[in-house]
């Protein structure tokens, strides 16, 4: 007899953190330890879960932890329709339902010794936070860390206080930025949109990759400017999103072209969006 | 060769039923022929072709999947076991037994759907050699046929004037049915009647290989403006399975419920950001045809349309898929 995909595991809120306006980290423990094992048996960075309560419904975003932190995950997310308004209702001591991990997720076995850039904007760091603390927890084994994040204003910067830890380490080279108008008087980071600060900064491609995530529209200019740096599309990755119910590619609701961002993705590279419709994305 | 009479196919429902089978089959309602569950007093229409497909038995318009009970400050969830009754669909065309092929594909893959699955396994299909096809049938014209044997565990055909049938049984599944069909069964001449005669209106590889390279095309503004997005097509369609998780709740306890959806619906891919990937009909016209004609093919190796022609028959403003396909296919071979 098959189990149930849609029975979900039900874990525990045991930390929680406003992060930006509307935005909010839950650290969460797995109730039934069979779940948690069953949950890091299979995760790896770039997957997603489907997060939920009961009457509100479920939805989709990214793990934020990464595997090797075993005892907990970690998710943040944006106030932004009914379920996330009744996630973030719920409060540290509550629990919340969770089904994952699903998706494919980035191949950083293959990044070994590789010099890895990583450009963010606004939200779209939480996705790309677990795969920085994957390779920083096992330092030794990659290359050069560079981090480009910008927001829209400082007080949109998520994960405040870790870009203050990544900053102080020697082995991260992170640049932040806020779009014009987004700083504070004490603001001493850059100014500017991210596609330019990236050129601005001008990591090498040499042996590397990059990682994107944010916003469409700063994805869509910071392709050409990578490119221009000299990284392949192949060696260019970002995470897609789009709406999903069932996320093991039943619903046929997350299709971009004939790809499911659920199963086929959600981590692509340029090399394989450029194959795709731009339009239904 | 034993014949079956086709005024004890009532007797037939009735003593299946009696081995704890539940019977789905072509059953008179008011002025339709429906697919439903038959109840003593029942008239079984076995050679009329009912208005909904057997997709409602395997894969119901709204099931819960979920359940959650409700406290104070929480819940506690329950696993729900999949209602999967022992089932005879009987009587049913190769069209729409053709369909459940792509259902059991989608179903299967990759996460295996325990309420599919179940149900799915407790079903025997009895199908029925077609006799008689309308303007809107197409089924050979997406690779099926008439009298196709394929995935069904039995097959009747009718014979004698439409007076009577002959059944053979395929597989394990059919064979266990053939001593209650034997019941009712006598031995007498078959003059079988003539399948059903059903004209090629396409070629169907020509539609997927357009398809295939014409994502932009402006055919898709043209047909999306006639299209109101009522979802009729999706709803009665044997093979479409998209589909919508929605929360039922009281006070007191959630049902998480799966429902039919559809591609055509305004709100199918809308995101909580207000951004829509396809934000007018045009786009999701695409995709439903795209679905069926290339992205199913490409993953499961079939085309998820199967002929039956209720899309057509149903649309409140014509648009038959088959007429499309045609016109497609129809200026890809004048090219």
């Amino acid at each position: 007899m098959n189990e149930n995909t849609y029975h979900p595991a039900v874990l525990r809120i045991v930390d929680a953190r406003d992060e930006a306006p509307e935005v909010r980290t839950f650290r969460l423990e797995f109730v039934e330890e069979a779940d948690r094992a069953r949950f890091f048996e299979k995760y790896r960075v770039g997957m997603f879960g489907l997060y939920g309560f009961p009457g509100a419904g479920e939805s989709t975003f990214c793990v934020a932890s990464p595997p090797t932190r075993e005892r907990y995950i970690e998710c943040t997310f944006r106030k932004v329709g009914r379920v996330t308004s009744a996630l973030q209702d719920r409060e540290i001591g509550q629990t919340i339902t969770f089904r994952g991990p699903y998706g494919n997720s980035f191949p950083i076995e293959e990044w070994k010794g590789k010099n890895i850039l990583f450009v963010a904007g606004g939200i779209a760091l939480p996705p790309m936070r677990s795969v920085i603390w994957n390779v920083l927890d096992r330092r030794g084994e990659f290359g050069n860390v560079t981090i480009v994040y910008g927001a829209r204003t400082v007080a949109d910067l998520v994960y405040k206080h870790e870009l203050a830890e990544w900053a102080a380490r020697g082995d991260v080279a992170l640049t932040t930025a806020v779009d014009p108008g987004g700083e504070t008087p004490e603001w001493k980071g850059r100014v500017g949109l991210v596609p330019p600060v990236v050129e601005a900064v001008a990591p090498s491609s040499d042996n590397g990759v990059a990682v994107v995530c944010g916003p469409p529209i700063m994805i869509k200019y910071s392709f050409p400017v990578l490119k221009k740096l000299g990284f392949a599309p192949t060696a260019i990755y970002t995470t897609l999103e789009n709406r999903m119910k069932c996320g093991v590619g039943h619903c046929a609701r997350c299709n971009v072209g004939g790809v499911y961002v659920c199963r086929d993705g959600p981590v692509f590279t340029l090399a394989h969006l450029e194959t795709l419709p731009q339009q239904d994305m | 060769m034993t014949l079956l009479k086709l005024s004890n196919l009532s007797d037939l429902a009735a003593a299946l039923q009696a081995q704890g089978y539940r019977v789905v089959a072509p059953i008179q309602d008011d002025a339709v022929v429906r697919l439903r569950s038959w109840r003593p007093g029942d008239t079984v229409r076995i050679a009329a072709l009912p208005v909904n497909s057997p997709k409602d038995f395997l894969f119901p318009r709204c099931e819960a999947i979920g359940r959650y009970v409700l406290d104070r400050d929480g819940f506690t969830s329950e696993d729900l076991p999949a209602r999967a009754e022992k089932t005879v669909l009987l009587g049913i065309r190769p069209c729409d037994v053709a369909a459940l092929a792509g259902l059991d594909s989608v179903f299967a893959w990759g996460y295996p759907d325990k309420f599919y699955g179940e149900r799915r396994a407790a079903t025997t299909i009895v199908s029925l050699v077609c006799p008689s096809a309308d303007d809107d049938c197409f089924c050979t014209s997406v690779g099926g046929a008439p009298d196709s044997t394929v995935g069904a565990d039995a097959m009747l055909r009718l014979c004698n004037g439409g007076t009577a049938m002959t059944f053979a049984s395929m597989t394990e599944k059919g064979k266990a049915l053939d001593a209650v069909f034997g019941q009712f069964s006598s031995p007498g001449e078959a003059a079988v009647d003539p399948v059903a005669e059903v004209p090629v209106l396409f070629n169907s590889e020509v539609v997927t290989d357009w398809c295939s390279k014409s994502f932009e095309s402006t055919v898709w503004r043209t047909l999306g403006l006639a299209c109101l997005g009522c979802g009729a097509c999706a709803f009665m369609c044997p093979a479409c399975h998209c589909f919508d998780i929605q929360d039922e709740s009281t006070d007191a306890q959630v049902d998480r419920l799966r429902n039919w959806d559809s591609c055509g619906f305004s709100q199918f891919t809308l995101h909580a950001s207000g951004h829509n990937p396809r934000p007018d009909q045009p786009a999701r016209w695409r995709q439903r045809m795209m679905h069926k004609f290339r992205y199913f093919k490409e993953r499961f190796g079939r085309v998820a349309c199967t002929g039956c022609g209720r899309c057509g028959r149903l649309c409140p403003t014509g648009m038959a898929i088959s007429d499309v396909c045609r016109e497609i296919a129809r200026a890809e071979e004048v090219r």
